[in-house]
């Protein structure tokens, strides 16, 4: 089971991610909690600043635009 | 090599629908396909063109360079980055929460997100395909300079204190976080990227922009066309011509709550203009409904008090009028 968080303000493109993230999650058959994060301290703590970003069980691995396919298959099956 | 695209309206709307250029709705459709086809050629390959050249431009980067730099270089530097790093609107929060960070003065900071939505690839492209090359260079001169001065103000006023607590408390305790700068090693997203990593970042920033831009392009380019055909001639130039000082004041109030960005705005300030509405006015409007918005002003809510989002709305309203100002003045005189 991963943990997924999107941090980001809320717009468009965060809510693009979290959606491709799940989609793809369920595709694969891997187990996901996906939450969408707006709060800017938690950003600040992970050092992002270009959103939308994603941090998967706590450890940040991409941010400022949506990812790729290729990309999240690669987190939800690493 | 831009005349292709007169050429093309002359063909539909002369020749196909048998309309002429000089009655209105001729005229106003000869305007509306002449340049919405001129700008979306010019946006898909400008913009793809940039994206390609700056593919490995982050903010990320751009912070380390400008962390513990000497202050006064710092805002025109501020000020330079802003208008050429590929940044959205909606980073705004996260990236000056970074900055602040980093130690970064609040003014220098504040010089990057002011320049940002003045100037950026879709703005230049348009200005110079529709207004042509001068107006364009003043437009980016005074879009820095109404950076780098309003990022001056903000630190010598000591802004920094009117930060939200815990904004001010990252400030205080500034170290740069490492974090970020970690995963781009990973992903391969640093210095040597390769020719397709570029294409590929490229095609994504030419569909994202061109998603949020398109509609714009149309509203825009629709309410000049209207102008252009059916407000009478000279009326624009009578009623709101230079010999009106309160206009450029009236043009900036306007345009700080209009949502619109400036792929919209180009191609009305573009009908403006040739209707005799005074280049001072036109700059002045054009700025302030690029450069300030309600939704930005309430994200800054997050991190800053009201006290000093009042002072950066009356610090906008200010510089813009008097760019206003200035500029019908030069034209005036005979400078522009």
């Amino acid at each position: 089971m991963k943990t997924i968080q999107v941090l980001g303000s809320g717009c468009t493109k965060c809510r693009k991610t979290a959606e491709s993230i799940e989609r793809i999650a369920e595709q694969l058959g891997v187990e996901v909690t996906v939450t969408k994060e707006a709060d800017p301290q938690l950003m600040m703590q992970h050092g992002v600043m270009t959103t939308p970003a994603v941090v998967i069980d706590g450890r940040l691995q991409h941010s400022g635009s949506i990812p790729h396919r290729d990309e999240i298959e690669r987190w939800l099956q690493s | 090599m831009l005349e292709w695209f007169s050429r093309l309206a002359d063909f539909l709307i002369v020749e196909q629908l048998g309309l002429s250029r000089d009655d209105r709705l001729g005229g106003a459709l000869h305007f509306f396909v002449e340049d919405t086809s001129k700008i979306f050629v010019l946006l898909v390959v400008m913009i793809y063109l940039i994206a390609l050249a700056r593919a490995s431009l982050r903010v990320e980067r751009v912070r380390d360079y400008l962390a513990g730099r000497n202050r006064y270089l710092g805002y025109g530097l501020g000020s330079a980055f802003g208008a050429i790093t590929p940044f959205c609107s909606c980073s705004s929060i996260p990236l000056f929460l970074g900055f602040t960070s980093a130690g970064i003065p609040i003014g220098i900071t504040m010089s990057f997100l002011l320049t940002s939505p003045l100037i950026n690839e879709v703005a230049i492209v348009l200005l110079a395909g529709l207004l042509g090359w001068k107006f364009t260079l003043v437009y980016v001169v005074v879009g820095m300079s109404v950076g780098m001065l309003g990022g001056l103000f903000l630190d010598s006023i000591r802004a920094e204190r009117l930060l939200q607590a815990f904004a001010r408390k990252a400030f205080d305790n500034a170290s740069a976080p490492a974090a970020v700068d970690n995963i781009i090693e990973n992903s391969g997203q640093n210095d040597s990227l390769t020719l397709s990593a570029r294409h590929r970042f490229a095609m994504d920033e030419l569909t994202d922009i061109l998603s949020r831009v398109w509609k714009w392009v149309f509203i825009g380019v629709g309410v000049g066309a209207a102008l252009h055909g059916f407000v009478p001639e000279g009326w624009i130039e009578q009623h709101l011509g230079d010999g009106q000082w309160w206009s450029v004041p009236a043009a900036v109030a306007l345009g700080i709550p209009l949502y619109a960005n400036a792929t919209g705005v180009i191609p009305v300030m573009e009908s403006l203009i040739t209707q005799g509405l005074p280049v001072g006015t036109t700059l002045a409007f054009c700025m302030s409904t690029v450069a300030a918005s309600f939704p930005e002003f309430i994200l800054l809510k997050q991190v800053m008090q009201w006290r000093l989002l009042a002072i950066l709305f009356v610090l906008l309203l200010v510089s813009f009028t008097l760019v206003g100002w200035l500029f019908n003045g030069l034209s005036g005189l005979g400078f522009l």
